[in-house]
């Protein structure tokens, strides 16, 4: 079946690029060169790929509570290789 | 100085989910399951090895190690052993027989680094799996995944190396086989050997304490790593570098992540060290060799992305 693509901006760069629902926001970033977002482990455990989601439904692997805390993650605070869209998003890249 | 202590016994690996993180364990690296406990813990092993299991898995919600533990002679070497370190400022606490299924009394003090160590003298030794102790066939039928030998170190990174070399030295019997040093003398990286195998530890210096690099496994030769190459693909695995050489060890290897982003090697060949060897020195300026030996570059994410 063909997963749904949404549109992802980033609020505090240039720029925005397609994921489908199998991809990782993190995956998305990458396959379009937007370097935005640094790579890590790809599986929640290092924290590298910390963003913030201001806006749009997705689905969330496990990560690491050590990188993002129950209060972050009420903030909208994840890790981009553990995040799915559901919906287009606007997120913002953490430095 | 030798000191009892024999090689790498057991590290328990965290993981965020245990369904997926076997998958990966047991299909991928080729680890068996062995045994599971009342805590959910799921216990692996290599088919070489002979003790109960090296590997074990625990599912909570932060990647990472909790500790690492190393096999010592016998009982009365424990003993005198934590005696020692206790004497000598390592406070040790007493795990008791059974904590671990299948494992004798465990001694655990805290590296200056901040890691966990435990030793050992005791567990359970089913013996080679797949093959019987008597007129051995040379490998079991079954084997899974990349069909590693042994778990075989790991690479932690943390702050005081100074410290961990005289725990290592000075109280465990360890022999500094490589390192790497700055212009002004400070180890940047330490390899360490209780056998004669390049490495049965190793840390590179970082600011924060207790961080897990990898936990690497043995396999018999390029051929293999490549074949784990190809299965890292076609599983699409996430790889951090390789196949390659380390200058460092010269060992033969890539490094790839579990579905908890905690790093894993496995390698083949390079260096031996026998007591009486001087250590190997890269300076801290040809590091980029010294990690990567082809692109004789470092990448970012291999002195940063840690658990």
């Amino acid at each position: 079946m063909k997963w749904a693509t949404h549109t992802i901006s980033l609020s505090n760069r240039d720029g925005q690029f397609y994921c489908n629902e199998q991809q990782s926001l993190l995956h998305g970033l990458e396959s379009q060169r937007i370097k935005a977002v640094q790579a890590g482990c790809r599986g929640g455990g290092c924290g590298v790929c910390k963003i913030r989601v201001l806006n749009g439904e997705f689905f969330s692997k496990k990560m690491s509570k050590k990188h993002v805390s129950a209060d972050e993650l009420n903030q909208g605070m994840g890790l981009s290789c553990r995040i799915f869209p559901r919906s287009d998003m606007v997120i913002e890249a953490l430095d | 100085m030798k000191k009892g202590v024999m090689r790498p016994g057991h590290i328990q690996i965290r993981v965020l989910d245990m369904d997926i993180a076997l998958s990966h364990y047991c299909d991928l690296l080729g680890l068996i399951e062995v045994d599971r406990d009342e805590e959910g813990r799921v216990y692996l092993k290599c088919w070489t090895e002979v003790d109960k299991f090296s590997v074990v898995l625990r599912e909570t919600d932060e990647a990472g190690m909790d500790f690492t533990g190393y096999k010592v002679i016998d009982e009365s070497t424990l003993e005198a052993l934590e005696n020692e370190l206790n004497q000598k400022g390592y406070p040790t606490t007493e795990i008791p027989v059974g904590e671990l299924n299948g494992c004798g009394r465990r001694v655990r003090f805290k590296a200056p680094t901040g890691h966990s160590f435990e030793l050992f003298a005791t567990k359970e030794q089913p013996g080679k799996w797949g093959i019987s102790p008597r007129n051995p066939e040379a490998w079991p039928r079954g084997l899974k995944g990349m069909r590693p030998t042994r778990f075989d170190h790991c690479l932690l990174y943390g702050d005081d190396l100074e410290g961990n070399l005289s725990l290592f030295i000075d109280i465990l019997g360890f022999d500094l086989a490589e390192q790497v040093v700055d212009p002004e003398g400070n180890k940047a990286a330490i390899f360490l050997t209780c056998s004669s195998k390049a490495h049965d530890v190793a840390f590179i210096k970082h600011d924060e304490k207790d961080k897990f690099h990898h936990a690497s496994f043995w396999l018999e030769n390029w051929q293999d790593v490549l074949r784990a190459a190809d299965l890292i693909s076609m599983t699409d695995t996430p790889i951090d570098i390789g196949p390659t050489r380390h200058g460092l060890t010269h060992g033969q290897t890539i490094y790839f992540f579990d579905p908890s982003g905690n790093r894993n090697e496995v390698f083949c060949g390079g260096d031996y060290h026998y007591p009486d060897h001087p250590t190997v020195t890269w300076d801290a300026d040809e590091l980029g060799k010294a990690i990567f030996y082809h692109d004789r570059e470092l990448n970012e994410r291999f002195l940063t992305v840690l658990t």
